[in-house]
């Protein structure tokens, strides 16, 4: 009982994390849908929308700002820098480099991201921020079921909630809204919505705009959980295996990838980590990913392309 | 006037071949030989400037000789073959390990079978062509995987290679010879028991290795298995419609790529840093080494050379400019700018240049041959 | 297939058409009840016919008449679902890419698919990659047998280039030609493979009546002295009535005709697929 205990405490808690990389993959597949750019900045975005909201939260709190004022006013700023964001990469890179293969684009992210990082610390400081928008303490549950009962951290399920309603909002938006369905017609052939008067350039900002949204909801979640600082960047990292594991162009296969890495390192962690010296949870979804690649190409959601020549 | 060709006739195939194929070209280059292997060493010793102290060599040139060598494995696989890597620091790590395990010795208890293998210390150059042995056979086994995979589904599986790698070699305590802080020691550099101990000998050691090394990958991206390559850059499926087995072409590709990197790894840790622990090799090398490809100039030798002396100079500069000018700027603040700048001229050279620095030099020399004339 | 393709032939005007001065021999290459479907949708539905030695057939239909696709089931891209395809003797279910270019059928493709970062000379140089037997160990010395490989496959090379007139692009990359001669560059790469089976797809598309004129006169060349055979696709109809031996005519992945080019021109079944016209 006491195994099966531990085990279930941490499931739950790896699949409550599991969430949190779901957030971060969601704006990857989003512009991987919408323009076939598989961004690497997505990481550094939620980086810079974290640092511009506890950085002008701190700012407003200093000065005597009634705290749910400075939280409304920081996520604002926050959205306008993410709006900049998205209105300067896709008119000074993504624009210029329209029609290129995918890795010159690939590679061209990479360099967004570093220019994020580096200006994102710049302008709004590099050291650790701590952000508390939501609880951090955690519930005893099934007391009596199992000695000790199961820990379960109450952020871990806030992220849980934040996700889902992120992703019936953006359910609604595309299937909805007019913006949504000139998406998904970009998303199928950008050259032939082109040509049916479907503006292009103003639907890739919408759409690097609604992924900075996207991070920016990312960034609340993790930096109440670590604290906004840099190595958040390395989140980008961890949302590839979700992507390869989810499919890059589904947004429940995000969100099923995340659940499936989080609790599967958890459990490796657990279970595996003591046998083989500790500090799996660092490769384990890459490994995973890299099974995954080579039994079923495409991800779980992802749809087989046939080639032609 | 000087840089002409006119009057220099090819009459045969190889002499149209050449690496070189116009005089002056060759002259630089056999100058530039002479300098840097007789030349560097001599102002070195006698401390001319600019190489007055040791700083030039042990802070410059060396670290620029070794991750040129690294760029060029890194670039004969992106460059070359297309196929993105984002875990060439994991290959330069193995290289590292192994040549550092082959260098001090082999011991493999074998407790279950009642034996054991052991190997006594191996002499510095096997070792580290070992190690890029070794480098090579783990690429060949990430590589596979590249036959299923493309493009941007790689570059994950080769993260799976640099994180994996990292952890291996930070938590088995065996490649470390189990030394308590994780941090190890390179064997003493002799070669047929001669110690090599100034910078002067570590640079022409690396000097060698690079020279050697960028003959070798120059001569196998101009001959049958490069077009193999490229042709598997440019249109995968048109080159296996001509005969050209992807199979063969991208573990020829992970294997030369992963054996130069190996190398580069290997005298990084024994010839430049001495001691050194897993981070040296973590993901900020392999991006590292990605963005000096880029910015060299993918599919090109000499590119590698120009991208990784950016990549060096950048940070010096940045760090030395507004100084002679007299803006205080923190080394925080440096560091932000090292990454701005970089990302900034990845993504101009991109949609700019793609060929990066070493298509700018190529242009120049054609300008230079038809000056004064446009034409 | 060690016939000179140099000087000779690059200096004479195409020969004048002789069908039958030529040797036609027997069937090479003989597909049988093809069926190719992608999901749900059919692209060719059991399909058969033959090409024989020496002859220069002809493949025609609409568009989405599964004419590439039957290209592509001949030389290995893809695995048709039903059917047989027998080539030199060996019968198959399907081909691979790699067997199917080393048994001697190479390709051209209907939008371009040159290697586009590399030079003339390397494209081509590229279609001898079977011809190329040195290891990776020589090829790093470049010294020796390996650079008198390199050597007498480049001469080989120059040959085709002379054949083709385009020595002054030799080593321009070949992403910045124009079209047709990046027609010619991958007309260059498959005869570099030397085969036995030439495949054409649409070789004339986009060009003006001067470049059809000087791609037929090298089609037919290749056809009367290397014996290259040649299958084509082509829409336009002249080129096809001039140069062709027998057509073969797809219409939404069927065949509804197979014959000598007056043959096919007559049949009422021909007639109604071009003009439209519903059964």
């Amino acid at each position: 009982m006491v195994v099966f205990g531990q085990f279930l405490e941490v499931l739950i808690g790896g699949l409550l994390a599991g969430v949190l990389y779901s957030l971060v993959a969601l704006g990857f597949v989003l512009i991987f849908k919408a323009s076939g750019v598989f961004n690497f900045a997505q990481g550094a975005m939620v980086l810079v929308a974290g640092l511009a909201l506890v950085r002008s939260l701190d700012f407003m709190v200093a000065r005597g700002v009634p705290t749910w004022a400075a939280i409304v006013l920081g996520l604002l700023f926050a959205a306008t820098v993410m709006a900049i964001t998205a209105a300067l990469v896709q008119r000074l890179v993504l624009g210029p480099l329209v029609n290129q293969d995918g890795l010159s684009l690939f590679m061209a992210t990479i360099g967004i991201t570093f220019i994020l990082e580096g200006a994102g610390q710049m302008i709004f400081g590099s050291d650790v921020y701590p952000l508390s928008l939501f609880p951090t303490d955690a519930w005893f549950m099934f007391e009596n079921a199992f000695p000790g009962g199961i820990l379960v951290n109450k952020l871990d399920v806030w992220g849980g909630l934040i996700a889902g309603a992120l992703v019936a909002g953006l359910a609604v938006f595309f299937q909805r809204t007019k913006t949504g369905r000139a998406l998904r017609a970009v998303a199928d052939d950008h050259a032939a919505a082109e040509s049916v008067g479907i503006p292009i350039t103003w639907i890739w900002f919408v759409v690097w705009l609604v992924a900075g949204l996207v991070a920016l909801v990312a960034a609340t979640v993790w930096g109440t959980k670590l604290g906004v600082q840099f190595s958040i960047t390395f989140l980008a990292l961890k949302a590839l295996p979700v992507l390869i594991i989810g499919g890059f162009t589904s947004v429940p296969g995000a969100i099923v990838g995340g659940l499936i890495v989080g609790a599967g390192e958890k459990l490796a962690e657990a279970f595996l980590g003591q046998h083989i010296g500790g500090g799996i949870e660092y490769w384990f979804a890459y490994v995973l990913a890299l099974a995954v690649l080579l039994v079923r190409p495409q991800g779980l959601f992802g749809e087989r392309l046939i080639e032609r020549i | 006037m000087l840089y002409r060709e006119a009057g220099q006739f090819k009459t045969t195939y190889s002499a149209d071949m050449a690496i070189f194929p116009i005089r002056q070209d060759r002259i630089a280059l056999y100058a530039l030989l002479v300098f840097v292997f007789i030349g560097v060493p001599l102002l070195a010793r006698f401390q001319i400037w600019p190489l007055g102290s040791d700083y030039m060599l042990r802070a410059i040139l060396i670290p620029f000789l070794i991750l040129s060598l690294a760029a060029i494995g890194v670039n004969i696989l992106i460059g070359y073959c297309g196929q993105i890597s984002l875990g060439s620091g994991a290959f330069m790590a193995i290289g590292a390990y192994s040549a550092y395990k082959f260098g001090t010795g082999i011991h493999i208890p074998l407790a279950w079978f009642g034996t054991e293998i052991s190997i006594a210390p191996l002499p510095l150059i096997v070792s580290i062509l070992l190690g890029g042995l070794m480098s090579a056979v783990v690429g060949i086994l990430f590589g596979v995987p590249s036959l299923r995979i493309k493009g941007l589904y790689l570059a994950v599986a080769t993260l799976a290679a640099q994180f994996f790698f990292d952890w291996v070699f930070l938590r088995v305590q065996w490649f470390t010879n189990y030394a308590p802080s994780g941090s190890v020691n390179a064997p003493e550099l002799s070669i047929f028991g001669y110690l090599i101990n100034s910078p002067i000998e570590r640079y022409v050691l690396c000097l060698t290795f690079v020279t050697v090394f960028a003959l070798i990958a120059k001569n196998l991206v101009r001959g049958n298995i490069g077009r193999q390559w490229m042709a598997i850059r440019d249109m995968d499926i048109a080159a296996e419609l001509m005969g050209i087995r992807p199979l063969y072409a991208k573990l020829t590709a992970f294997a030369v790529s992963s054996f130069i990197v190996g190398v580069a790894g290997a005298l990084w840790a024994f010839v430049y840093l001495g001691s050194w622990e897993p981070l040296a090799f973590n993901i900020d090398r392999s991006l590292q080494l990605l963005f000096m490809v880029i910015i060299g100039g993918l599919g090109s030798i000499l590119g590698s050379f120009l991208g990784a002396a950016f990549i060096l100079i950048l940070p010096i500069m940045l760090d030395q400019i507004p100084h002679a000018l007299g803006i205080p700027v923190g080394v925080e603040t440096v560091s932000h700018l090292v990454f701005v700048v970089t990302g900034s001229l990845i993504c101009y050279l991109l949609i700019v240049e793609p060929h990066g620095f070493a298509r700018l030099w190529s242009i120049t020399k054609e300008r230079l041959r038809l000056w004064p004339y446009p034409y | 297939m060690n016939v000179d393709v140099g000087q000779p032939i690059a200096a004479e005007p195409a020969p004048e058409r002789n069908p039958d001065g030529r040797a036609i021999g027997d069937v090479m290459l003989a597909v049988e009840n093809v069926s190719l479907a992608f999901g749900g949708v059919k692209a060719i539905s059991d399909v058969s016919f033959d090409i024989r030695k020496g002859e220069v057939r002809a493949i025609i239909g609409p568009n989405g008449a599964g004419k590439t696709s039957m290209l592509n089931v001949i030389n290995g891209f893809y695995h048709p679902q039903g059917g047989t395809i027998t080539f030199k003797g060996t019968r198959r279910h399907d081909m691979r890419p790699y067997i199917a270019a080393s048994q001697g059928i190479s390709r051209t493709f209907q939008n371009l698919a040159l290697f586009k970062g590399m030079s003339t000379l390397d494209n081509i140089m590229a279609g001898r990659a079977l011809k190329m037997r040195r290891g990776l160990m020589w090829q790093a010395l470049r010294w020796g047998p390996a650079l008198n490989e390199e050597i007498r496959n480049r001469e080989a090379v120059e040959k085709i280039i002379d054949f083709l007139e385009i020595q002054h692009i030799r080593k321009a990359p070949v992403g910045k030609l124009p079209y047709g001669l990046q027609k010619r560059v991958e007309l260059g790469r498959a005869l570099a493979m030397e085969p036995d089976l030439l495949l054409l797809d649409e070789p004339m598309a986009g060009m003006n009546l001067e470049e059809k004129k000087d791609m037929s006169r090298y089609i037919l060349t290749v056809n009367d002295l290397l014996g290259t055979t040649i299958a084509l696709i082509e829409h336009d109809m002249g080129v096809v009535m001039d140069i062709s031996d027998r057509v073969v005519v797809l219409e939404y992945g069927r065949k509804i005709a197979d014959g000598t080019p007056d043959e096919v021109q007559r049949d009422q079944r021909v007639i109604d697929a071009y003009l439209g016209i519903s059964h």
